[in-house]
């Protein structure tokens, strides 16, 4: 049914300063249905702001963010790019502390965001049934009714994984899910970021060089506000220009 | 079905619920039944003062929804108090008829002695109850929403909220005072004959009012409940404690806020429309900012976010501040109140009704077997969490 030919996500020259430093710098990146792409690049290299461009959460000062072809991201705000199927984490684990494990689910959970039918809702097998399989895929099922502040950092990553999960979007735009987790937990979660993608498009952006070798997709790597080279994780290791810039330094 | 979502899942709203019927049928009872040298004999000035504070109840209730479980500081909410009570004022206003010292049977008094030909146009439609009881909610209503529309819209929050609010009871306090904007300025409404055709001073009359208040006290505690139990309060918890990551999970926070908020006016107008027939007049000192603030101090006193403790500490403060004012403590009052908040912000920061429902929460936890959820590191709005499951 998707037209796997054309982008689900296109930018092209985007511009964003901060009091004139350039976080983006005529930052261009296309990707496709279905795609899974890794973007890695030194700290400030404007990975998150882009997420930022990408969500609503930052107008760029210039280019063009489509989604899907027609939705021009630029004019939208946040709760109308994420209704269009745009779900994001955060770098800094941010889910809704003081509900229950189960209920940063629920209020993830794809469906109707209206006043009025968030007003007469009433608990359905449905929705309790999907929780429960995200809740034993993000390995939750035991902390379900904990408060979600109560949960340790590797266990927020998850849940907010599992929040993206829940959502359903087209596209999951992943920011350093991996950051604190053991290596056995890394792995897990590389695991399930590839199950995802079997039928969603995700951008992943870590650090983490065994992750991203995990995940085994084509790698942008981004430097002072711009696509610096793109390809598989070994072209782009052996790219001179990005072996200067992550240790010329 | 509700009713019984909240008397069987929820102790806390049964007993509150439970005292308020009680109360709804004895105080009447003992009002009209037992002659006054009775010792069972409740006198017309309590049953008012009861009457008053269980309007103020209300009132708490109401901002206790916005700024308890959306984080919405209101210092205004006054405004939408007396606007409630102006709508029925006015409608008040026009049952006097010609029984006025001036005898006109179209205007008020107090326009009669401006001189004013003819009734303004805004004044058009109060003699009729249903009208007016509509206007009761409508005003503070549509202006809520106007200024919620503009405010959470543009994403105005904290504490310039706050001022905001601030500023518009403050403009409309100055706008009441003035003869001109056809409220009675300075005085008022007052001197009211009856209502619905009974006397307003009537024991009956009295009697009954109370009865109301107590009842739509209760009326408007379930559906706040009802609100906050709902998957809207937890969006509205969402949107207090991560408003911009409710955002990206596809909620329209300002829909969620001005909903609430316009929800919040309407209970706040009506009461203010209980409010005025107890206590026989509405003026323009309903606006002052001072009483909205005060209004807050109730909610911080009873336990912010708990809902029956917004309730109780409207009753409680009001109840301290009646005895302190009528004896020779009455210098003092507004120290006792300073002491009052900070002592209850200081050794009770989750209110009163807060702390000890978080004790009672923690040893019903402790005897049953071990689950997880009271351990959020801060407690005050701990209570919106584990009061809120909905079966
Ligand atoms: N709101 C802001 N105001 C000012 N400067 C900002 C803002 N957001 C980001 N920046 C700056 O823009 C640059 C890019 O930041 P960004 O967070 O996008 O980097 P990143 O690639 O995500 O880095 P990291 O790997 O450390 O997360 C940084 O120099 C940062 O300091
Ligand atoms: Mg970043």
């Amino acid at each position: 049914m998707t037209d796997i030919t054309h982008s689900l996500l296109y930018l092209s020259g985007v511009e964003v300063s901060f009091d004139g430093f350039r976080a983006l710098n005529g930052l261009s990146l296309d990707i496709r249905h279905g795609e899974m792409r890794a973007i890695i690049g030194p700290n400030g290299a404007g990975k998150t702001t882009m997420m930022d461009v990408i969500t609503g959460k930052t107008r760029p000062d210039d280019g063009e963010v489509l989604f899907d072809r027609t939705n021009d991201l630029t004019k939208l705000d946040e709760a109308a790019i994420a209704n269009l199927g745009i779900g994001r984490k955060f770098q800094k684990p941010t889910v809704f502390e003081m509900h229950t494990v189960e209920d940063n689910l629920l209020l993830a959970l794809r469906g109707n965001r209206r006043v009025v039918h968030n007003l007469f809702w009433r608990r359905n097998a449905p929705d309790e049934g999907r929780i429960d399989q995200i809740l034993g895929t993000i390995r939750l099922g035991d902390h379900r009714a904990r408060a979600a502040g109560a949960l340790s950092h590797g266990q927020k990553q998850w849940l907010e994984i599992g929040m993206l999960i829940a959502q359903d979007p087209k596209l999951l735009l992943v920011d350093e899910p991996v950051a604190g987790m053991t290596d056995a937990e890394t792995e897990t979660t590389a695991d399930l970021l590839r199950e995802i993608a079997r039928d969603h498009s995700v951008i992943v952006v870590e650090h983490d060089m065994d992750f991203v070798r995990r995940l085994g997709v084509r790698v942008t790597v981004l430097h002072e506000g711009s696509v610096l080279a793109e390809g598989s994780l070994d072209q782009v290791s052996a790219n001179e220009r990005v072996i200067e810039v992550y240790l010329g330094r | 079905m509700i009713a019984r979502t909240f008397l069987t899942d929820d102790r806390r709203s049964a007993i509150f619920l439970g005292l308020l019927a009680i109360a709804a049928v004895v105080v009447p009872f003992c009002h009209l039944v037992f002659p006054p040298s009775s010792l069972l004999h409740i006198g017309t000035s309590s049953v008012a003062l009861w009457g008053k504070y269980l309007s103020f109840a209300i009132l708490a209730l109401s901002l206790d929804l916005i700024w308890g479980y959306a984080g919405i500081l209101s210092l205004g909410h006054g405004a939408f108090f007396a606007l409630g009570g102006y709508a029925m004022g006015m409608y008040l206003m026009r049952q006097i008829g010609s029984r006025g010292v001036y005898a006109n049977p179209l205007l008020p008094d107090f326009m009669v002695f401006l001189n004013w030909k003819e009734l303004p146009w805004y004044w058009w439609g109060f003699d009729i109850f249903p009208f007016a009881a509509l206007m009761v909610v409508l005003a503070p209503g549509i202006l809520a929403f106007v200024f919620g529309w503009f405010a959470f819209r543009s994403r105005v929050t904290g504490v310039y909220l706050s001022i905001i609010t601030q500023m518009l009871t403050y403009a409309l306090w100055l706008s009441f005072f003035r003869n001109d904007m056809g409220f009675g300025g300075n005085n008022g409404l007052t001197d009211f004959k009856d209502i619905l055709g009974f006397p307003v001073q009537a024991p009956a009359t009295r009697a009954a009012l109370f009865s109301i208040t107590a009842m739509t006290l209760m009326l408007c505690y379930i559906v706040a409940r009802y609100v906050v139990a709902s998957k809207l309060g937890k969006v509205l918890v969402a949107i207090r404690d991560a408003e911009s990551r409710t955002r990206f999970l596809g909620y329209r926070v300002d829909a969620y806020k001005t909903f609430l908020f316009t929800l919040s006016a309407a209970m706040a107008g009506i009461a203010g429309a209980l409010y005025v027939p107890q206590v026989g007049i509405i003026n323009p000192s309903e606006f002052h900012p001072a009483q909205s603030i005060e209004v807050v101090l109730w909610v911080a006193v009873g336990g912010r976010g708990t809902l029956v403790g917004a309730a109780l500490g409207a009753i409680l403060v009001n109840f301290a501040k009646t005895t302190f004012t009528s004896g020779i403590l009455a210098p003092y009052w507004l120290f006792v109140l300073g002491a009052l908040f900070v002592l209850v912000t200081r050794f009770l920061p989750n209110g009163i009704v807060g702390t000890f429902f978080d004790v009672a929460a923690d040893t019903r936890s402790a005897r049953r077997p071990a689950h997880a959820g009271s351990t959020s590191a801060s407690g005050r709005l701990r209570e919106a969490e584990s009061e809120a499951p909905l079966k």
